[in-house]
């Protein structure tokens, strides 16, 4: 590496800012909670003790490594670049959500709080919350836009089972953004034994890095397995972007080798044309939301935006402040699939691999089928496949026609 | 003398303490808020704290949830409150106005865009909520220049050493929040209150208004007993949902409330 790599740089500073991103935009009663979170992850950070028991629930608990999968018959269709999977949907709880739910419940029980609060969308992490929690004895509330309740109905069984109590959320859009705001407001209100585990890279400092540290673990894994199963590391890093905490996991270990090329792949909803997606980073502007400065879908007068994507886990009005930066510093690319894309490419990689991907994933899935016909059959993709599709299963048969 | 210290002082020298009711502008209608604005000061307030509607009232509970929500029903902006004030200077250029809200719209409008036409519509004060003073060091000149007040939020668990940074960046007043909650919330502890007090006041030295949870003229009074203004908001708003369909009715309810608060204030 030479020395002057504008990526070799160690973010966020020391108020939370990635670049003119991120930073702490909160009421004053939290504060203080973030800067004691902020000061016990500093320390545990490079705690042997807390990483040696994070490691350890990774491996056993949730499963790791997750395997790097070379999808060769999706490869032969695309007619270009080899398309590897990196399998965060065989994690425990079927997505990559639980890697980051893991850290932050060892972070609440090494600072002895023994109530956790969550936001959801599509409900996954509400579910890796209610998972965490049952695993260390730790009492759990998720806040989900009750528009949400209604489309996941399974996912919010699946909570219930595991103990946690869901609130279901009727201000506003009723849906992630609304669920994220009364998880605020319920924190600032029980902020003395109460730990809210935020479900992506974004929010305010020090929540946008300690979430990407914790899901870098996946691109660390990429480097190792890269190496031993292709003698390489790849050319090209594909990730679906909502929140972003899937892809800065991916992207983060990477960005200081800038000949890895990096896609982040928004939510293109109905098209990037209209106003019926969820793609900030490719049609918004810096603005500041839930605590962070970042891009985001807003009207002429700053009102937040509602957004429409087929993923509920990927409707969201903004974006983890890491990828602000990277898309500002022109280190990754952020780019959309439809609606269509997804649905198209869930299909595709079902029926030539025989894996079913979430529909966020499919997003990703999707561009990388596009970005791989256009390179040359040597080159390298690893796209995260971040999630597994069973929750969407309604949805899609509700598309196809199929009633159950 | 700015019109905040100018009030503040005023009401020292006659040993009375501040009222500042809060309403968002544009609820239920557009039209209803310079006359409420006038109503208020009838009524007895000395300051008005006037909400911008924001979508995402992260730090509000649901009654000023609903109020942004019946003002953004007819898109109430910025851009729509500016005017408001400046059609309230027209008859009263005395009672001091605080803009208080989130920072979003802001950002959108751009800061010296907004500090400059704020200050030409006759706005003192700025209290946006999710604005720290660790956030505001490089926008903070926009307003300082323009004499805009910064008006900053003290929690019941904001440190002193924290305390003593908001003093020194804040201006007009401190607005603290009387507890560990959202707008609306009913526990307020009066000693738990006059405790944080004592604790502010040895490190700021501009007036301390106290919010969150005073809905009646007895809660008001007492508190008034250690701080140098009450805040009302969700007490009053209520009564403008209430009578959302008739603004007069409205306008009765508001100044009866806040006439009430008034004289317990005064007793």
């Amino acid at each position: 590496m030479s020395t002057n790599n504008p990526f070799d740089i160690d973010l966020p500073d020391a108020r939370g800012h990635f670049g003119i991103h991120g930073g702490r935009f909160v009421s004053e009663t939290l504060t203080a909670a973030l800067e004691e979170l902020t000061e016990v992850y500093e320390k545990l950070r490079d705690d042997p003790e807390f990483q040696a028991a994070f490691d350890k629930d990774l491996a056993h608990y949730v499963g790791r490594p997750s395997p790097l999968y070379f999808a060769e018959r999706l490869t032969e269709e695309c007619g270009g670049a080899q398309i590897w999977l990196k399998r965060e949907d065989l994690n425990h709880t079927g997505a990559h959500k639980v890697n980051n739910t893991i850290g932050q419940a060892l972070l609440a029980k090494f600072m002895g709080k023994k109530k956790v609060i969550a936001e959801t969308g599509a409900g996954q992490h509400g579910v890796a919350s209610a998972t965490v929690a049952a695993r260390f004895g730790l009492e759990c509330k998720v806040f989900m836009g009750s528009t949400d309740v209604e489309r996941q109905k399974l996912n919010v069984y699946r909570m219930k089972l595991l103990g946690a109590e869901v609130e279901s959320v009727t201000s506003g859009t009723k849906t992630l953004k609304d669920a994220m705001n009364e998880a605020m407001r319920h924190w600032v209100t029980n902020v003395d034994d109460t730990f809210y585990i935020i479900g992506t890279a974004a929010g305010p400092h020090p929540y946008p890095m300690l979430v990407r540290d914790f899901q870098s673990v996946i691109g660390r894994e990429v480097q190792r397995q890269s190496e031993e199963q292709i003698g390489r590391q790849p050319d090209a890093l594909v990730a679906c972007v909502g929140g972003g905490s899937n892809a800065i996991g991916l992207f983060y270990p990477y960005i200081k080798y800038p000949e890895v090329a990096m896609y982040g792949v928004e939510a293109g909803g109905l098209g990037l044309d209209g106003d019926q997606h969820a793609a900030p980073l490719s049609k918004g502007r810096p603005g500041v939301l839930h605590g962070n400065r970042t891009y985001l879908m807003e009207d002429e007068n700053g009102q937040i935006m509602g957004t429409h994507s087929i993923s509920a886990g990927l409707d969201y009005p903004g974006v983890g402040p890491e990828h602000s930066w990277l898309k500002d510093v022109n280190r990754a690319n952020y780019v959309a699939a439809t609606d269509d894309e997804a649905l198209d490419a869930f299909h595709k990689l079902t029926q030539l691999e025989g894996i079913m991907p979430a529909l966020e994933s499919s997003h990703a899935v999707a561009y990388a089928m596009k970005l791989a016909a256009t390179m040359d059959k040597d080159k390298v993709i690893v796209v995260n496949l971040s999630g597994r599709g069973d929750k969407d299963i309604h949805t899609i048969a509700a598309l196809d026609g199929v009633t159950a | 003398m700015s019109r905040i210290k100018t009030a503040f002082a005023t009401l020292e020298a006659a040993g009375k303490k501040a009222l500042i009711p809060y309403i968002t502008a544009g609820d239920p209608q557009k039209e209803a808020t310079v006359p409420m604005m006038h109503a208020l000061v009838a009524a007895g307030a000395d300051l008005i704290e006037l909400g911008v509607p924001f979508s995402d009232p992260m730090a509000d509970g649901p009654t000023i949830q609903l109020a942004c929500e019946r003002a953004l029903a007819h898109n109430t902006s910025l851009r729509d409150v500016l005017p408001m004030v400046a059609e309230f200077r027209k008859t009263d250029n005395n009672t001091p106005v605080v803009l208080m809200g989130y920072l979003n719209p802001v950002e959108r409008m751009g800061y010296e865009a907004f500090a400059e036409t704020a200050v030409a519509a006759g706005v003192d004060g700025v209290l946006m909520v999710d604005l720290p003073p660790e956030e505001a060091v490089d926008v903070a000149d926009f307003f300082k220049t323009r004499d805009l007040d910064m008006i900053y939020l003290i929690a019941p668990t904001t440190t002193d050493a924290r305390i003593e940074a908001i003093g020194k960046a804040g201006s007009g007043y401190v607005y603290y929040v009387s507890l560990k909650g959202v707008t609306g919330s009913k526990a307020l502890d009066v000693d738990d209150v006059a405790r944080n007090l004592d604790r502010i006041r040895k490190h700021v030295s501009i007036p301390v208004g106290v919010g969150f949870g005073i809905s009646n003229g007895e809660t008001a009074a007492a508190v008034s007993k250690v701080c140098d203004g009450v805040i009302v908001g969700s007490a009053i708003v209520n009564l403008i949902a209430t009578n959302a369909e008739d603004s007069a009715a409205a306008q009765q309810a508001v100044s009866a409330l806040v006439n009430s608060m008034r004289t317990a204030l005064d007793a």
